[in-house]
């Protein structure tokens, strides 16, 4: 009796406190009521689960087609990359986590050489593994990568160099050498005043005009570098933000116990304003991890555009298959958005113990 | 304040100088992407693309990101497609080897663009070939590959067999295509009139027509068999027979390079030329002892055609090997053993009723 009276009195507290609250309850309650059976029954209840081909998904009344996505996996995961040598992709994968996991746990010593191997040892090892070109290795030319693979490549990239760069652009940007100041300034306001479309439309498709003949690099390598330009200027203007929170009296009690520039910024500056823009750190790299996506445009197929490419095999061709196949990518996206997003919530309260309110 | 402005106004300049310095040729980029064409004949046109794809040692073909039946990946990985056995091809003849080239996907607005600047070496993209690309844009189209059309697409139960029993139809389709434009001339000169439900996307138009807000649906004919699979019961759905627009598909090439535009030009009436007189890949081995003179000048154990275009002897015979003539493509893409199952149609050879039909090699 007394837990219905309680379950009662938390119901009115928390849902129907006056009238206008218990209508958005009821209002959400309905939403929810329309919507989640509709796509369990979807999803799961009239979904077909095994099949070997287009006609097991056909029919009145069939849900997703979890076949087309368990039958295509690989490529949503490798692309084009050649079976046998896939391993490569794995191994280049289970060095990254192997790297980053300890990196993420703050209780684990020797963050120096885990940094060290994560910033500097393991690009190159992947690049190798996964480029080849190597005795024993096979090159992999990059038309050939596709899916989650090119999306993590872009992605990681992206991340690794736009993080370095944009904070020495939001210093040149504040610096008080007016040519740096003036270079900085120019280039975050040009990137960032640009699509990130016509950026990689540009470096891939009119770039090859101004270039002499004869003279062209990678697809890939093309996205990559116009994708860590475009994402640093948005990175600076984050960074830049946190620089201004820095009271004044900071700068100048570092000057005088006799700090040099990068002594100020690097043990004084620094890590107070990082921590301050945490969320907005997290939230380009959300925003970057999702515009890797873009590369469909030059031709380059990352998780989505391999979905989508995938949907064009008339051996699937199924009228749940789109739907499927995009369910199916955007778990996968956020899967990766809200693990980045949690581990800054975590890393907002770890370091924030101080000024939390 | 005004040292600061100066100094500023000083670093701009810099910056300026130093771009200028560091971009390599002609600095001032294209206003629109139509003014491309010029500098990209000056640029690719140096040297033959015959000796560039040979230098590089490999093909470097445009094709679609996904259209079903002309170039598509399947669950291994693999292209696959009309379009794409065409590059196969133009790969075989050039080096003997039709695994010798490399896919580029392009989407409808930047294949003009990844032709002109020598991005790829040829556009295998179901293309359609109309005037003002060919004379304008700095292109020439070797010959068609596909004749395709705009169809209709009606349910079995509205009895309708013909799209001149279409008067009064609401008609499903695409906003902004020339399929409207098709639409409205059509009916127009048929005078009979008609509703149209036009759509962003194509797959809300395609699902209005399978929820019954429209009578038929149209799009490009190949479209409408490919369509037709994403259906709730594709059974019940027919394609009427009747085209109304033409759309020849054609491989294009950069215009200026007469040798390039005849190997291409030439792998397409080979392999038309083989359908006509029955080699196929599977026998085109015992074919190579034909006594038939035509046979012998395709395969090449008489004359030098090959030759004259700075390719080997034996080049349609490497075709026909690797790829099969232009029957086996079109059924092991979209024939019937295919889920496409697109009939025949103008795509038939000349002697079946069809419009397939290649100048002789001699």
């Amino acid at each position: 009796m007394a837990s219905v009276t309680t379950a009662a009195k938390w119901l009115r507290r928390n849902l129907f406190p006056n009238w206008w609250n218990g209508a958005l309850t009821i209002a959400a309650l309905y939403i929810l009521w329309i919507s989640v059976p509709a796509l369990v029954d979807w999803a799961f209840i009239h979904a077909v689960w095994s099949g070997e081909g287009r006609e097991a998904c056909i029919g009145p009344d069939k849900g997703a087609c979890w076949p087309f996505v368990t039958a295509n996996i690989d490529q949503f995961i490798y692309g084009r990359y050649p079976v046998e040598e896939r391993w490569r992709v794995d191994v280049a994968f289970l060095l990254g986590v192997v790297g980053l996991v300890p990196m993420l746990i703050p209780s684990l010593p020797q963050k120096r050489w885990n940094a060290v191997y994560l910033l500097v040892a393991y690009p190159l090892i992947a690049f190798v593994l996964l480029v080849g070109d190597r005795p024993g290795l096979v090159r992999v030319d990059t038309d050939l990568w596709g899916g989650l693979l090119v999306t993590l490549v872009v992605a990681v990239t992206g991340i690794v160099a736009s993080f370095p760069l944009g904070i020495l652009l939001a210093l040149g940007r504040r610096s008080e050498m007016p040519v740096i100041r003036a270079l900085s300034v120019t280039f975050i306001e040009f990137w960032r005043g640009v699509p990130l479309v016509t950026v990689l439309f540009m470096a891939t498709v009119m770039l090859p005009l101004f270039l002499p003949e004869g003279v062209s690099f990678d697809n890939l390598l093309r996205c990559l570098i116009g994708v860590a330009i475009f994402s640093s200027a948005y990175m600076a203007e984050v960074v830049r933000g946190g620089l201004q929170a820095i009271p004044r009296g900071q700068y100048e009690a570092a000057r005088a116990v006799g700090m040099s520039y990068w002594q100020t910024m690097g043990l004084i500056v620094l890590p107070q304003a990082l921590r301050h823009v945490i969320p907005g750190i997290v939230n380009t790299f959300i925003g970057l991890f999702k515009d890797t996506t873009l590369v469909l445009i030059v031709g380059i197929f990352d998780l989505l555009g391999q979905v989508r490419a995938q949907l064009s095999d008339p051996n699937w061709a199924v009228p749940q298959g789109a739907a499927t196949g995009y369910v199916f990518a955007a778990a996968v996206f956020w899967i990766f958005c809200f693990g980045m997003s949690r581990y800054s919530v975590f890393m907002e309260r770890r370091l924030n113990t101080g000024s939390r309110k | 304040m005004n040292n600061r402005f100066f100094a500023f106004i000083v670093g701009i300049l810099v910056g300026a100088a130093a771009l200028y310095f560091v971009m390599p040729g002609p600095a001032p980029a294209p206003k629109k992407a139509q003014s491309g064409p010029a500098s990209a004949q000056r640029t690719v046109a140096a040297a033959s693309t015959l000796s560039v794809v040979l230098n590089r040692g490999y093909l470097i073909c445009g094709v679609s990101q996904g259209l079903p039946g002309f170039s598509n990946p399947d669950d291994k990985g693999r292209w696959s497609g009309i379009d794409v056995d065409f590059c196969k091809a133009v790969a075989a003849a050039v080096f003997g080897d039709a695994s010798k080239v490399k896919y580029r996907p392009l989407n409808a607005k930047d294949r003009f663009t990844a032709l002109q600047s020598g991005e790829i070496d040829l556009l295998s993209r179901n293309t359609t070939w109309t005037m003002s690309r060919d004379t304008s844009l700095g292109f020439d189209f070797a010959g068609i590959d596909y004749y395709d059309g705009q169809g209709f697409m009606v349910k079995k139960a509205s009895k309708i067999t013909s799209a001149s029993q279409l008067n009064g139809a609401t008609i499903c389709t695409q906003t902004g295509t020339t399929t409207e434009l098709n639409l409205a001339d059509y009916f127009r000169g048929q005078n009979m009139s008609y509703k149209v439900l036009a759509f962003e996307k194509n797959e809300e138009s395609l699902s209005a027509y399978d929820n019954g807000r429209c009578d038929a649906y149209t799009t490009d004919a190949s479209g409408l068999h490919a369509q037709k699979l994403l259906l709730k019961n594709p059974d019940e759905n027919i394609v009427l027979p009747e085209v109304i627009s033409k759309e020849p598909m054609a491989p294009a090439i950069r215009q200026g390079d007469g040798q390039w535009e005849d190997i291409v030009r030439w792998t397409l009436f080979a392999l038309i030329n083989a359908e006509d007189l029955g080699v196929t890949s599977t026998n085109v081995d015992q074919m190579k002892t034909s006594p038939s003179p035509e046979i012998k000048r395709l395969l090449g154990t008489e004359g030098a055609f090959g030759e004259a275009m700075g390719l080997t002897k034996d080049w349609a015979f490497n075709i026909i090997k690797a790829v099969g003539n232009y029957g086996e493509i079109y059924d092991r893409n979209v024939g019937p053993k295919t889920p496409l199952n697109v009939p025949r149609g103008l795509n038939a050879l000349w002697r079946n009723g069809g419009l397939m039909y290649a100048p002789p090699i001699r």
